[in-house]
């Protein structure tokens, strides 16, 4: 357990930017979308949402920075996608807390059933 | 060989880590080896400083080799004999040179049911939603519908 713990801990410094940007209502369902529909242009994304496409340009910035989306051209436009390799090294906390116990939960049942 | 611990969660919980495990060992030495401190550590790979009692806060060093620097404080919650066992503790409280007493605290819960064949364990530990970090971390959770469900779920959870 205290090896994971530990290799949990240094991690967190990594995620602080993750979470940073996604801290946001807009952002978050600008990656919703993205989710859905991607990979999409900033004029698609700002449809119907009430949003500037200044503002969800600076948003996908922010996004961008912390590693969650990226972007390429299609022909003659620039569309953005998720970085899906980015988001599953955001998911590491319960799932890493969890094996811990699982790992624990083993070591206790030898110790109880090796007696 | 024995069924792993399983993970009894019918529905992701951002809050909470549920474990049930079936030992073949009685309710009492499940329970000794869970609420005498020196018998926790042993399988917890923890030296704790002093004996469970409600109230008590008991300091531990871990044991594993390259953590035996990482200090970990229990605060002893409820103690009821072969049945349940609580604490309270920082669940990423490894650096040393920060206080984090002021932060919140997970709980951490054992639970003993008598079966036929031995004893039924659950443990518990909740409390994650008032980590603000782990709250957005574990929304991003894997599970089996992937990250289309899982981002759909966050925004919902979140607007």
């Amino acid at each position: 357990m205290s090896r994971s713990r530990g290799a949990a801990a240094l991690r967190v410094a990594d995620a602080v930017p993750v979470f940073a940007a996604l801290a946001d209502a807009t952002r978050l369902s600008l990656l919703g979308r993205l989710s859905v529909d991607g990979p999409l242009s900033i004029t698609r994304l700002s449809e119907g949402t009430g949003v500037t496409r200044q503002a969800v340009t600076k948003h996908l910035s922010a996004l961008g920075a912390a590693g969650l989306v990226r972007n390429s051209w299609r022909g003659r436009e620039r569309v953005w996608e998720l970085d899906r390799k980015r988001l599953e090294k955001a998911k590491w906390c319960l799932d890493q807390i969890s094996a811990q116990w699982d790992a624990a939960a083993e070591r206790l049942r030898a110790f109880v059933e090796d007696d | 060989m024995t069924a792993p611990a399983e993970t009894a969660q019918d529905r992701p919980s951002t809050d909470r880590i549920e474990k049930r495990v079936a030992l073949r060992a009685s309710r009492s030495r499940v329970w000794r080896a869970i609420a005498n401190a020196e018998e926790f550590g042993a399988w917890f790979r923890m030296n704790l400083d002093g004996a469970f009692a409600e109230g008590a806060a008991i300091r531990g060093r871990l044991t594993h080799p390259g953590n035996e620097h990482v200090m970990l404080e229990m605060l002893i919650e409820r103690i009821k004999p072969e049945w349940y066992f609580s604490y309270r503790w920082h669940p990423y409280a490894l650096d040393s040179k920060v206080d984090y007493s002021s932060e919140p605290t997970t709980l951490v819960e054992f639970t003993l049911e008598e079966t036929d064949g031995g004893t039924n364990l659950t443990i518990v530990e909740s409390g994650f939603d008032q980590l603000p970090l782990s709250r957005r971390v574990e929304a991003f959770r894997m599970n089996d519908r992937g990250w289309d469900g899982e981002i759909k779920n966050i925004v919902q959870y979140v607007s």
